[in-house]
C-alpha cells in the first residue's frame, strides 16, 4: 500500500510539475509584454519595470523560472490588475463557494446516478430501465447551463421558489444557503449524474452476472444483499474512478453555473479575470484547477485502496 | 514472410462482413434510424442555410421585436432586435456543427497517432501517458480560459480547446485498444514473419481499433457540441454578432421573462442535436458490439 | 419399518428426488432445451456423480434445482428436497432454502468468492443470513468451519481475502461457505477442475470426509471419471441433456451398457496405458445442440451401433439382461450386452 501510493503522489507530483511549467510558458506565449499583461494597460515605465523585476522578467528564463517557483511555494499568487488587492484573498473568499457548490452536486449526482443506475440494471429489460436510460441520455445531452436558465425563468422568478441570484455564506445561515444553493447544485449534478448511471449501470450488469454473485444467492442471502454487499460494491469500485476523472467537468461546469447564478465563486473570478484581463488570476485560476485536479484524482486513487482490497495488499507485497 | 499477406488479407475480407452486419444492424434499430434522420437534417440545414433559412441570421427589425412564435414569417418568433429566431437557430446549429467537426478532427488526428505509439512501444508510453495526464488535469472551459486569454474568443480557438480537452480521451482508449491487438495472435504472427512496425500499426492494430476509435468520435461529437454551446454563452468562443446557439441564449437571459421562446428554442436545438449524436453513438456500439445479438 | 416395503416409504428416504426434470432456454434463435426429462434421486448420505462432457446439461440441472438459472430458462418437472417440492416454489422459499438445506460449490474459486469481501465475512454472511447469528458469532463460527474443511491457521486467515490464498484455500473457503449451515445436500460443479492434482485429492478428501461425518448427501458433477471412480458411490451419465445410464460405480467400470458410456471410458487414460503403444479412443462426432427433440436416441449420429430404430424413437432407460428391477439401468437399444456377458462368465 505504502509503495503504491508513494509512486501515485510521485506521478502526482511529476504532473503537478508540468502544469506548473505549461503556465509559466503560457504566460510567456501571451500576445505582446508580459510585463505589461501582468501589470495592465496603462501602466506606467517605473511600474512596468518593477513588474519586470518582480517576476524577474529582465533575467534568463531559467532564472524566471526558479524566481517563478520560489513565489508560488511563497504562496504568492501576485496582485490583481483589476483590483489591487492579491490574488490569495480573492481565491479565500470564492473556492468556498465553488466547493460547496461542487460537493454537493457530486453528492445529489452520486444518489441520483447510483440510484438509478443500480435500478435499471437490476431491472434489466423492464420500462425501469428504459425509463432510466432514457433519464441519462438526456442528462448527457441537455446544457445545462440552458436548464439553469430555465430553473431560474421558471421555478425562481416564475414560481419564486428559489431565489434566483446571489449566495448567503453557510456559517451566516445554513437554511437560506441550502436555499441558494441547492438549485444551482442539482443543475450542475445533471450531467455527472447521467454519466454514474450509465457507468453504475453497465457495471452492475458486469457484476450481476460474476461468479461471486451466483455464489452469494446461492448461498441464500436476501436479495438486498445480494445487490447491495455483493454486486454494487464490487461496481463502486469502477464508479468511483470515473467519478474522478469526471470532475474537470464538474469544474468547467461550476464556473457556468456560477455566472448564471451569479454565486460569487471560483469560476466568476475566472470569467471577470478573462474578460478583464487579468492575468495573475487568469494565471491563478488554471493553476488552482489544475492543482485541485491533480489532488482529487490523488485521492480517489487512496479510496480506490480502500475500497478494493487488492489495491492494497498488491502494493503491500510489492 | 508468406503467410503475412493472407492474413491481412483474411483480416480485410471480415472487416468488410463486419460493415454489412452493423449497417443491417443499425437498420433495424429504429432509434438508430431517427437519430440519423435528426443528424442528417442538421447537417443539411448547416450546409444550405444561406438559401433555406427563411430570413438572413443578422437582418434587425426593429419594428417587430419579441414577436411570439407563430407570428407570420417567424415561426419561433423574434429576438430583442426583432432577428428571426428560426433563421438565427439554423445558422447556429451550422457553427455548433463546425466548432464540433473541427474539435473532434483535432483530437483525433493528435490523439489516434499518440495511442497507436503509447500502446505499441512500452518506452514511449511513460512519456505520452504523463503527458495526457497533465493535459486531463486542464478541465476544458479552462483551458479554452487560457487560450482565449493568449489568442482571444474565435469559433477556431474554442475549437481548438475542446479539442485538446478531447485527446486524453482519445489516446487513452487507443492506447489501450492497441496493446489489447498487439497481443493477438495474428499480430504475433506477423511480426515473426518479419513485418516492419510500421507495417503492423497501420495495417493490423489500426483498422482494427477503428470501430473503438469510432465510437469514441460519436461521444465526443455531442461534448464538443455542449462544450461548444458553452464557451459561446459565456463569450469565450463565437462572438456576436456572428449567430451561435450558445450566444444566442446568452443574449436571452436578459429578456427571458419577456420573451421565453428566446431563451427556450435555441436550447431545444442543443439538446436535440446532442440528443441525436448520443443516441446514434449508442446504437452504433451496440451494432459493434460482437456480443450483441441484434 | 415393518415388513411391507411400498414405494413411498423408499421414496422418503431420498433425501432428493428428481423426476422429469426439463430445462429449455428462450434464445433469439428459438427454444434451447438444455436438460431433457432427467430423473434422478439422492440418498440420505449418498455421493452421486454425475458425468458428462462440457455442455451436455449437468451443471443446468444442478442450478435449477435451486432456482439459480437466468429467467431466459424455463424449467419444468419436479424435484423434492426432504418431500417438498423445489421446483415452482416462491423465491422467498427458495431463498431459505438455499445454503442452508441445499449449499452449492462451484468450478472456479478464483472467481466464486467476493473480491472485495474477506473470506470469514462470507462464509459469516450464511450463517447470519440462515441462522440469524451477530456478525462476530457468525465469525467464530467461520473459524470453526475454515478448521473443519483443514484451512491451517484458520484463525489468521478468517480476516484475509480470498485474492491473498491459494487455489485449494479457496475451495475449501467455498466449501466450508457451503456447509455453514449443514445442508442436507450438497451439490458440486466440477470443485476439482481448476485445481492442481494433489490439491485435487485433498479437496475430495474433504468432501468425503464431510459425507462420513456430517451424512451429507453429495451431487458430484465432473467430466473427469477419475474423479467419479475415486469418490462416489453411483454414478449417472448424461448425455445431450438425458441421462443415459445410471449405476453403481463398480458396475458402471466394469459393465458400461451405453455405447457413448462405453466410448467416454475408452477415451479416459488409464494407469497400465503407455503413452504411444495404447491410444486413447476418441468418439467421432460432436454432441448435438438440442434446440430441437428429435425422437430418437440423441447419441445415434455418433454410434457405430446405431440401427433405424435409434432414429427413429427414443430409448427408455431400463435395466438388462434379467434384472428389469435392479440399479443399473441404461437408455439404449443395442446395449453393450456382450461384455455384461463377458463379466457374468467370470464372475
Amino acid at each position: 500500500m505504502g509503495r503504491y501510493l508513494l509512486s501515485r503522489a510521485w506521478q502526482s507530483l511529476l504532473t503537478l510539475f508540468a502544469v506548473v511549467v505549461l503556465v509559466f510558458l503560457g504566460i510567456r506565449a501571451l500576445p505582446g509584454d508580459p510585463a505589461r499583461a501582468l501589470a495592465g494597460e496603462d501602466s506606467s515605465p517605473s511600474a512596468l519595470k518593477a513588474i519586470r523585476h518582480e517576476y524577474g522578467l529582465d533575467r534568463p528564463l531559467p532564472v524566471q523560472f526558479w524566481k517563478y517557483i520560489e513565489q508560488l511555494l511563497h504562496g504568492n499568487l501576485g496582485v490583481s490588475i483589476n483590483t489591487g488587492s492579491s490574488v490569495d484573498s480573492m481565491l479565500a473568499t470564492a473556492l468556498p463557494v465553488t466547493f460547496e457548490l461542487t460537493a454537493l452536486a457530486m453528492l445529489i449526482a452520486s444518489l441520483i446516478g447510483i440510484g438509478t443506475g443500480v435500478l435499471a440494471a437490476v431491472r434489466r429489460g423492464k420500462p425501469v430501465e428504459w425509463f432510466a436510460n432514457g433519464f441519462a441520455l438526456i442528462g448527457l445531452s441537455v446544457p445545462h447551463f440552458w436548464l439553469g436558465l430555465l430553473a431560474i425563468l421558471y421555478l425562481s422568478v416564475g414560481a419564486g421558489l428559489f431565489p434566483a441570484s446571489g449566495f448567503v455564506s453557510i456559517w451566516s445561515s445554513p437554511l437560506d444557503n441550502l436555499h441558494h444553493i441547492i438549485l444551482p447544485a442539482v443543475i450542475l449534478g445533471t450531467g455527472l449524474s447521467a454519466v454514474l448511471m450509465r457507468q453504475t449501470r453497465s457495471a452492475m450488469v458486469d457484476a450481476l452476472s460474476a461468479d461471486y454473485v451466483r455464489t452469494a444467492k446461492a448461498k441464500g442471502l436476501p436479495w438486498r444483499t445480494v445487490i447491495t454487499r455483493h454486486a454494487l460494491r464490487n461496481s463502486l469500485i469502477v464508479v468511483v474512478t470515473v467519478a474522478g476523472l469526471q470532475l474537470g467537468e464538474l469544474i468547467s461546469g461550476a464556473v457556468v453555473t456560477e455566472q448564471i447564478f451569479s454565486l460569487p465563486g471560483f469560476g466568476k473570478l475566472t470569467i471577470d479575470s478573462v474578460f478583464r484581463r487579468d492575468y495573475p488570476v487568469i494565471q491563478a485560476v488554471v493553476l488552482v484547477t489544475a492543482t485541485a485536479y491533480i489532488v482529487i484524482n490523488f485521492l480517489v486513487d487512496l479510496l480506490y485502496s480502500v475500497i478494493d482490497p487488492r489495491v492494497r495488499v498488491a502494493g503491500k507485497d510489492s | 514472410m508468406t503467410t503475412a499477406i493472407p492474413v491481412a488479407a483474411a483480416t480485410t475480407l471480415r472487416t468488410r462482413g463486419r460493415r454489412a452486419r452493423i449497417i443491417r444492424r443499425l437498420g433495424r434499430n429504429p432509434l438508430a434510424l431517427i437519430s440519423i434522420t435528426v443528424l442528417l437534417i442538421a447537417v443539411l440545414v448547416a450546409v444550405s442555410a444561406n438559401w433555406v433559412a427563411p430570413d438572413s441570421a443578422s437582418a434587425t427589425d426593429l419594428a417587430h421585436t419579441f414577436s411570439p412564435p407563430g407570428t407570420a414569417g417567424h415561426l419561433l418568433g423574434t429576438d430583442d432586435l426583432g432577428r428571426d429566431i428560426l433563421s438565427r437557430i439554423m445558422f447556429g446549429v451550422r457553427a455548433s456543427l463546425e466548432v464540433a467537426f473541427l474539435a473532434v478532427l483535432t483530437s483525433l488526428v493528435i490523439g489516434v497517432p499518440l495511442g497507436l505509439i503509447a500502446g505499441y512501444y512500452r518506452g514511449a508510453d511513460s512519456v505520452i501517458s504523463r503527458i495526457a495526464d497533465v493535459l486531463l488535469s486542464f478541465p476544458f472551459l479552462i483551458l479554452a480560459v487560457g487560450l482565449a486569454a493568449i489568442r482571444g474568443a474565435s469559433l477556431s480557438n474554442a475549437a481548438v480547446a475542446i479539442g485538446i480537452a478531447q485527446i486524453p480521451g482519445v489516446l487513452r482508449l487507443v492506447r489501450s485498444d492497441t496493446l489489447r491487438l498487439k497481443s493477438l495472435d495474428y499480430v504475433a504472427a506477423a511480426l515473426v514473419d518479419g513485418a516492419s512496425d510500421r507495417w503492423v500499426l497501420l495495417r493490423h492494430i489500426l483498422p482494427n481499433a477503428t470501430s473503438v476509435i469510432l465510437v469514441q468520435a460519436t461521444v465526443a461529437l455531442p461534448a464538443a457540441i455542449l462544450g461548444e454551446a458553452v464557451l459561446s454563452f459565456l463569450g469565450l468562443g463565437i462572438q456576436p454578432p456572428q449567430p451561435s446557439l450558445g450566444t444566442m441564449l446568452s443574449a436571452a437571459q436578459e429578456f427571458a421573462a419577456r420573451a421565453p421562446w428566446a431563451a427556450v428554442f435555441p436550447g431545444v436545438a442543443i439538446m436535440l442535436l446532442a440528443l441525436a449524436f448520443n443516441i446514434f453513438g449508442d446504437s452504433l456500439r451496440d451494432a459493434l458490439d460482437p456480443k450483441g445479438s441484434r | 419399518m415393518t415388513t411391507t416395503t411400498s414405494p413411498p416409504v423408499t421414496d422418503t428416504s431420498h433425501v432428493l428426488e428428481v423426476a422429469d426434470l426439463s430445462v429449455s432456454f428462450r434464445t433469439e434463435g428459438g427454444t434451447v432445451s438444455a436438460v431433457d426429462k432427467v430423473d434422478l434421486r439422492l440418498d440420505a448420505g449418498e455421493i452421486v456423480g454425475i458425468v458428462g462432457e462440457s455442455g451436455c446439461g449437468k451443471s443446468v440441472m444442478a442450478m435449477a434445482l435451486a432456482g439459480l438459472l437466468p429467467a431466459s430458462a424455463h424449467v419444468t418437472g419436479s424435484a423434492r428436497l426432504d418431500g417438498s417440492e423445489l421446483l415452482g416454489a416462491k423465491e422467498s422459499t427458495l431463498r431459505r432454502i438455499r445454503g442452508r438445506d441445499i449449499a452449492y460449490i462451484f468450478q472456479e474459486p478464483m472467481t466464486s468468492l467476493n473480491p472485495v469481501l474477506t473470506v470469514g465475512r462470507q462464509i459469516g454472511e450464511v450463517l447470519q443470513a440462515h441462522e440469524q447469528l451477530s456478525r462476530a458469532r457468525a465469525r467464530t463460527r467461520a473459524i470453526e468451519l475454515m478448521n473443519l474443511v483443514g484451512i491451517p491457521s484458520a484463525h489468521e486467515r478468517v480476516d484475509t481475502y480470498p485474492h491473498q490464498m491459494s487455489g485449494g484455500l479457496r475451495q475449501r473457503v467455498v466449501i466450508a461457505m457451503a456447509v455453514a449451515c449443514g445442508p442436507k445436500v450438497l451439490v458440486a460443479d466440477e470443485p476439482t477442475t481448476a485445481l492442481d492434482v494433489t490439491v485435487q485429492a485433498g479437496i475430495l478428501n474433504v468432501l468425503r470426509d464431510l459425507r462420513n461425518g456430517l451424512g451429507t448427501s453429495i451431487l458430484f458433477i465432473t467430466h473427469d471419471l477419475g474423479v467419479i471412480a475415486d469418490i462416489a458411490d453411483r454414478v449417472v451419465v448424461m448425455y445431450a441433456g438425458r441421462v443415459v445410464e445410471s449405476a453403481p460405480v463398480q458396475d458402471l467400470f466394469d459393465d458400461p451398457r451405453h455405447r457413448y458410456t462405453a466410448g467416454l471410458l475408452q477415451a479416459s487414460p488409464k494407469p497400465d496405458r503407455y503413452a504411444g503403444s495404447d491410444r486413447l479412443q476418441e468418439i467421432p462426432g460432436l454432441v448435438p445442440v438440442l434446440s430441437t427433440h428429435p425422437d430418437a436416441c440423441t447419441f445415434a449420429d455418433r454410434c457405430a451401433n446405431a440401427s433405424a430404430q435409434c432414429r427413429t424413437s427414443e430409448p427408455p432407460l431400463v435395466g438388462y439382461a434379467g434384472e428389469p428391477q435392479g440399479d443399473h439401468l441404461a437408455a439404449c437399444w443395442h446395449p453393450n450386452i456382450s461384455g455384461h456377458e463377458e463379466n457374468a462368465e467370470e464372475r
